[in-house]
């Protein structure tokens, strides 16, 4: 007999799952061309670690000294990383009660489906763990090299993060399902998270716009208001900023009370889950239009009617509109870090330019995902009597309307403070968009939209490859706004990912 | 409704010849060939697996063949596929539709894909919404649709054009009685007035009232084909009562062709 009432019969089995949806994605359903792929991931990320080195180098050189200033800075890092990271967990825990069709086999089985929700649980606080891992890793990794090993203690605090966001965010989800009931928690969730993700950042920004006339959140950290009002060098509030410092004692610590969180967590709410799963399962979708008394039909061609029927698809989506508002929320940082590395003098349209490039890039790619590879009728558009480079166009023109519709109101404004930097910025938008449609069509997999949400099936090779892009983009973008031909070496990093992106896609 | 197929013409609704499909070596679909006459109502009969839904896709455009030729309407579909598809249609056996769209909604995209004049498109969409009983959710977005009320609207989807030749793959799935008899009557009067339909289905009750010819396919090859007389004649199998069942029919066929194969 098959011991399924054990927590590791499930582990195993969403592993198992796990691996071959990554195997596969990443052979991009050929396995002879595993071996060029792994070489190729390893020259990406040995360029990244180079990038880490120019950047960290001077500031080891000079030593880092454990002080009020660099702990408020470390800390407030920190809390910017958290807050993110609470964001994204609390839209994973959130679907993972909407996850109807992956739930009806467990929950109409006589296996305790809390086990499967203590694994989710878990493996969502390791999902997020392993994306801000890998986005600090080149920092870390180069850090330990230049100056010394403990360093890596930093991976610890992540994953110290990476469990309180998650055992938050399931806390925050169950108490919602209670308070507004499972119709309205998944609408709620969402904007709640987007709020988190963004409020810590956009308080700061607020701050400094008030006090100072500028956005630089370095100038709000640094003042004296702030500096004066933290505690002492001794505090416990600095143990997250002294365990990334190489506190091992306190990264121990951190660590430990991290996992006896979600421990505690996944004991007490695994089993309201499945309740509420079930409950969600009866939940009705109806929802009324007035079509059938509003208008005469539109007289429209084939590509017209392409068109407008996305538009209308993507308008009736609020999944998709919060997401799309998390994704320009998000850029917020790389603003300000771009900010603080320019100094209080920079001119604010060679800062908006290259974020503006990374926000919309970004838009482009997820609405080219949803309308490329979400398409709830395939079989009816294809065999529709048009042709099938006309039924793409009619996608692809789909959302780069809504891109030219969303930038041109920053265009404009950005016109007035520089015609150059505008003109740039909007060929940076349209070039960067282009690529993440691109990648989209190179990725293509014909599926219905909500399993494309519910079941995250987003190829991650595409999804990263869009977020290479669309940074190098901006980069390019950022110094030919600053009519810098510096732009040009990250236009080759963004055609060689492309041409990465290309490699490693799936072949019909 | 009353519905007159305009386009009607002298050549076979469908002609298929030496039509072949395999995946990963394996052959679905092996040498079919296949003609049904315009204003037929053709059944394609045949066990899990036996290449119906195969050969229907390839015709639909959505399997492109690795040999073979397919004539739709005198159209090479392989050749030239969007002049065929302007006169056909398809509905596959789960009702793929877009869950944000109400039916009148979804109609008007089908209309706008096969670009119909605005006007006519309305009525007919109206007219259909009627006779598939799909009135009074004609303001619900299709996500909030039951599976048969879903089916009912695909099949709208794949009537408002008028094609002459609708391919249909298990349309009477998840229906209940009352919806059932609704879309075979439809069809019927589709049939009446011109139109040709070819249907798999599963239901071999259905296929015995409603086809005029029956083709059977098994390993991807068609078996037989004709009347249900000449279908049992070939079979040669009688029922206790005299009358001829297809069910012992298709079973003796596909039997013997297994036991051949």
């Amino acid at each position: 007999m098959i011991a399924t009432q054990t927590l590791t019969w499930f582990a195993r089995h969403e592993l198992l799952l796990a691996w071959r949806d990554w195997a596969s994605m990443m052979a991009g359903g050929r396995t002879t061309r595993e071996r060029v792929v792994t070489v190729m991931t390893l020259g990406f990320v040995g360029l990244l670690h180079w990038l880490a080195y120019a950047i960290l180098n001077p500031i080891l050189k000079g030593g880092v000294v454990i002080s009020i200033p660099a702990l408020v800075m470390l800390t407030s890092t920190l809390l910017l990383t958290f807050s993110m990271m609470l964001s994204q967990a609390i839209e994973q825990v959130t679907r993972s009660f909407y996850a109807r069709a992956d739930l009806d086999l467990i929950l109409s089985s006589p296996a305790p489906a809390e086990h499967l929700f203590a694994v989710r649980i878990a493996s969502i606080a390791f999902a997020g763990f392993l994306m801000t891992a890998l986005l600090a890793a080149p920092f870390i990794n180069t850090a330990a090299a230049l100056d010394e090993l403990h360093w890596l203690s930093a991976y610890a605090v992540i994953a110290a993060l990476s469990t309180f966001s998650t055992g938050l965010a399931v806390m925050a989800a169950v108490a919602l399902y209670r308070a507004v009931g499972p119709k309205r928690t998944r609408l709620i969730a969402q904007i709640l998270a987007a709020v988190i993700g963004a409020a810590l950042l956009i308080g700061i920004q607020a701050v400094a716009v008030m006090t100072y006339g500028n956005l630089s959140r370095i100038e709000v950290l640094n003042s004296d208001a702030v500096l004066n009002a933290a505690p002492g060098v001794a505090s416990l509030w600095w143990i997250p900023a002294k365990a990334v410092l190489g506190d091992v004692s306190a990264a121990l610590a951190l660590i430990a009370a991290g996992i006896l969180f979600l421990v505690f967590v996944i004991r007490a709410y695994a089993p309201r889950f499945a309740e509420q799963a079930i409950e969600t399962a009866s939940l009705s979708d109806e929802k009324e239009t007035n079509s059938a008394v509003k208008r005469a039909f539109v007289p429209r061609t084939a590509l017209q009617a392409l068109r407008a029927k996305e538009w209308q698809l993507l308008a009736r989506d609020p999944w998709l509109l919060s997401q799309s508002l998390m994704q320009v929320l998000y850029l917020i940082p790389p603003a300000l870090l771009l900010l603080r590395d320019m100094g209080p003098n920079a001119q604010v349209h060679i800062i908006l330019a290259p974020v503006l490039v990374m926000a919309f890039g970004q838009l482009a790619g997820g609405l080219a995902w949803l309308a490329i590879s979400g398409e709830d009728a395939h079989d009816l558009v294809a065999t529709a009597p048009v042709p099938e480079r006309a039924l793409m166009r009619a996608k692809n023109e789909a959302v780069f309307a809504v891109i030219a519709v969303g930038s041109a109101p920053f265009l404009f404004g950005l016109a007035f403070l520089s015609s150059w930097a505008a003109g740039v910025t909007a060929v940076g938008i349209a070039v960067a968009s282009g690529t993440a449609i691109l990648i989209q069509m190179w990725f293509k997999v014909t599926g219905r939209r909500t399993l494309f949400r519910r079941r995250q099936m987003a190829s991650k090779a595409a999804t990263f490859s869009e977020a290479f892009s669309s940074i190098f983009w901006a980069g390019a973008t950022g110094l030919a706004a600053a009519q810098s031909w510096w732009g040009l070496v990250f236009v080759v990093f963004a055609l060689a990912t492309l041409a990465l992106a290309r490699f490693i896609s799936p072949r019909p | 409704m009353t519905y007159h197929n305009a386009h009607h013409s002298n050549a076979a609704a469908l002609e298929i010849k030496g039509l072949r499909k395999s995946f990963a070596a394996k052959p679905a679909v092996d040498h079919l060939s296949l003609t049904i006459k315009s204003g037929e109502f053709y059944a394609l009969l045949g066990p899990n697996g036996a290449g119906k839904t195969t050969t229907l896709r390839m015709v639909a455009g959505l399997l492109k063949p690795d040999a073979g030729s397919i004539s739709i309407c005198g159209i090479d579909a392989v050749k030239d596929p969007v002049e065929a598809k302007r006169v056909m249609a398809w509905v596959p056996d789960e009702p793929l539709i877009y869950d944000k769209l109400d039916p009148i909604e979804y109609l008007e995209f089908v209309a706008g894909l096969w670009a119909m004049d605005a006007a006519k498109a309305e009525r007919q969409a109206r007219d259909l919404v009627q006779l598939l009983g799909l009135a009074a959710h004609a303001s619900t977005r299709c996500q909030g649709l039951s599976k048969g009320m879903r089916q009912k609207v695909a099949l709208a989807g794949a009537l408002i054009h008028d094609p002459q030749l609708i391919i249909l793959d298990e349309p009477l799935t998840g229906l209940d009685a009352g919806s059932a008899r609704q879309v075979k009557a439809v069809l019927k009067d589709r049939v009446a007035a011109g139109t040709t339909v070819i249907m798999t289905t599963h239901i071999l009750e259905v296929a015995e009232r409603m086809a005029e010819r029956i083709g059977v396919i098994a390993h991807g090859r068609l078996i037989a084909e004709g009347t249900l007389d000449e279908l049992s004649a070939k079979a040669g199998h009688k029922t206790d009562e005299g009358g001829t069942s297809l069910e012992e029919i298709f079973l003796t066929l596909v039997a013997s062709e297994s036991a051949a194969a």
